[in-house]
């Protein structure tokens, strides 16, 4: 019994990891409408990043996050802005730009390439890290270390999210231009400079979340692959822009992928994962936190 | 110097002309309607002076500068401010954030605080439901919110796409009695209205749209004797 428990801890922790990286796709997503298929090479380059930064210096992986959250949020915004903006100002009719998908798609080839050119296949790990293989032990239970900070920054990150969004000037005209673009254009709001920022933040996001990976996890160039098809699920689980959704659907993922191989072998999980993601399709579209209504 | 002058605009959807040659003006502290049928490119015009659509041939001035390459969130912040049709709130932001939404730009961020108050002073209605999300609103209510936002922009001039559409007979008295209110407190105002008759009967002057051209202008209380405006829009 203890080792279900400590399984359930355990994906728990990983899984809040998965939603702080869907997390950067449900904010993306939210304000732009339109999926962004580059996400996990974002992801990929936030842990270069990261990697190299920890390696370079010597310092905490944590106090990585002073460079890789500047570093990629200005990625991310000079990426919509050349890249993806002038389709929007092209096709000013259409809602959902399918065109964007394809750009993004582009995007991620060219980037995992791209590392793949520079640093070479090799998978690249931190070896003389702080938190690397630490254990925490309750009674018999053993807690990943690295895992449990990842777990609080993904709830802190969620957290400074959240405010940012509710609280703030900037982060109200966010909002108003997810819910209707034109409208927040007659308020005054440059709805294209609110996209790059929408696509800064999700990039950050996903470099945050590549620093709470790399104490733990190889780097290697289609590292990001593994975890864009998960985001994407937890983010359809979760409820499309919804932050509480993401990490709640993050940590169903993990449950199920750390919990399931006690009963089966640990490939069958992956099916259980696509079933309930085919059965959420079905049965409820919008998710678990999402709205129903259009936003 | 008008306000606001349109001269001789030509505006385009795609391949399919919508407004031909139309030149209006407004003067500062005026309350001037728009009239028309559906299709007459009354709505066209606001986008085109909101900056949300650019006139292919012809000028908008404001203030005297030209205005129709500006980007809308530009032309906001010069103090040209939509209340756009069908009323467009946030659906699931709070009253209260919809109003501050509206201040958005520079110039009347500065002043939120006090324009909230004139905000909830011009309907008290609305300070009772500040966290309220809008989409629970009722139409009329819906109603005070955008025009609130708009005000909350602090406009020069507040232009209102179909106020009274949708709303109860009730409603829209008290809407238009919304709109003097704010026309006498100095805010120019251009209105456009299905409503003709509650509409110029408490504007300065009005002009005529027919098929993306001005069929008619002069002052309102002659607009409304006039005996085409009777038959056609009236029911007279």
């Amino acid at each position: 019994m203890l080792f279900i428990i400590e399984d359930t801890i355990n994906g728990i922790l990983m899984g809040s990891i998965y939603g702080l990286a869907a997390l950067g796709l449900t904010v993306i997503f939210g304000v732009l409408k339109v999926i962004n298929f580059a996400h996990g090479s974002l992801l990929m380059v936030g842990m270069y990043v990261a990697y190299w930064a920890v390696l370079l210096t010597g310092m905490h992986p944590y106090l990585s996050l002073v460079v890789v959250v500047p570093v990629m949020f200005v990625f991310g915004y000079l990426l919509q802005d050349i890249l993806i903006k002038p389709i929007f100002k092209s096709e000013k009719e259409v809602r959902e730009p399918i065109t964007v998908i394809i750009v993004t798609t582009g995007v991620w080839y060219i980037l995992d390439n791209l590392a793949l050119l520079i640093f070479g296949p090799q998978y690249r790990n931190i070896q003389d890290n702080p938190l690397r293989g630490k254990m925490l032990e309750i009674g018999d239970m053993m807690v990943s270390v690295p895992k449990l900070w990842g777990f609080f920054t993904a709830l802190a990150t969620a957290l400074v999210i959240y405010l940012f969004l509710r609280k703030t000037r900037m982060g109200r005209a966010v909002r108003a231009t997810s819910l209707d673009r034109d409208a927040a254009s007659l308020q005054g709001i440059n709805q294209y400079r609110i996209y790059n920022i929408a696509f800064g933040m999700g990039t950050a996001v996903a470099g945050v979340a590549g620093v709470t990976l790399v104490p733990f996890y190889n780097v290697f160039p289609t590292v990001g692959v593994l975890f864009d098809i998960k985001c994407f699920i937890i983010v359809v689980l979760g409820g499309l822009g919804s932050i509480g959704g993401a990490l709640l659907g993050g940590m169903i993922i993990g449950v199920i992928e750390s919990v399931g191989p006690q009963f089966m072998t640990a490939t069958w999980t992956e099916a259980i994962v696509y079933a309930l993601f085919l059965a959420f399709l079905f049965l409820k579209p919008s998710g678990l936190f999402g709205v129903k209504y259009d936003w | 110097m008008a306000l606001l002058e349109i001269d001789q605009i030509d505006v385009f959807y795609g391949d399919v002309q919508v407004v031909f040659g139309l030149s209006l003006h407004v003067e500062e502290g005026e309350v001037v309607s728009i009239i028309g049928g559906n299709g007459a490119g009354k709505s066209t015009l606001l986008r085109t002076i909101s900056g949300l659509i650019q006139p292919r041939r012809g000028e908008i001035r404001f203030e005297g500068n030209p205005i129709q390459r500006l980007p809308p969130e530009e032309i906001v912040a010069r103090g040209i401010v939509q209340v756009p049709e069908g009323r467009r709130l946030f659906s699931l932001m709070s009253v209260e954030d919809n109003l501050i939404v509206g201040a958005y730009n520079r110039r009347a961020d500065e002043k939120k605080q006090q324009t909230i108050e004139e905000v909830y002073a011009l309907f008290p209605r609305l300070r009772e439901r500040t966290a309220q999300l809008a989409m629970t609103l009722s139409g009329g209510e819906q109603q005070m919110v955008a025009i609130g936002r708009g005000l909350m922009a602090l406009p020069k001039i507040l232009m209102l796409d179909e106020p009274s559409l949708g709303l109860a007979p009730l409603l829209i008295r008290d809407i238009f009695d919304t709109v003097r209110k704010i026309a006498d407190q100095g805010t120019t105002v251009l209105m456009v209205e299905q409503d003709v008759r509650h509409s110029l009967s408490l504007s300065d002057r009005g002009y005529v749209l027919e098929h993306g051209r001005t069929a008619m202008e002069g002052p309102a209380q002659q607009l409304l004797d006039n005996p085409h405006i009777k038959t056609a829009y009236l029911g007279l």
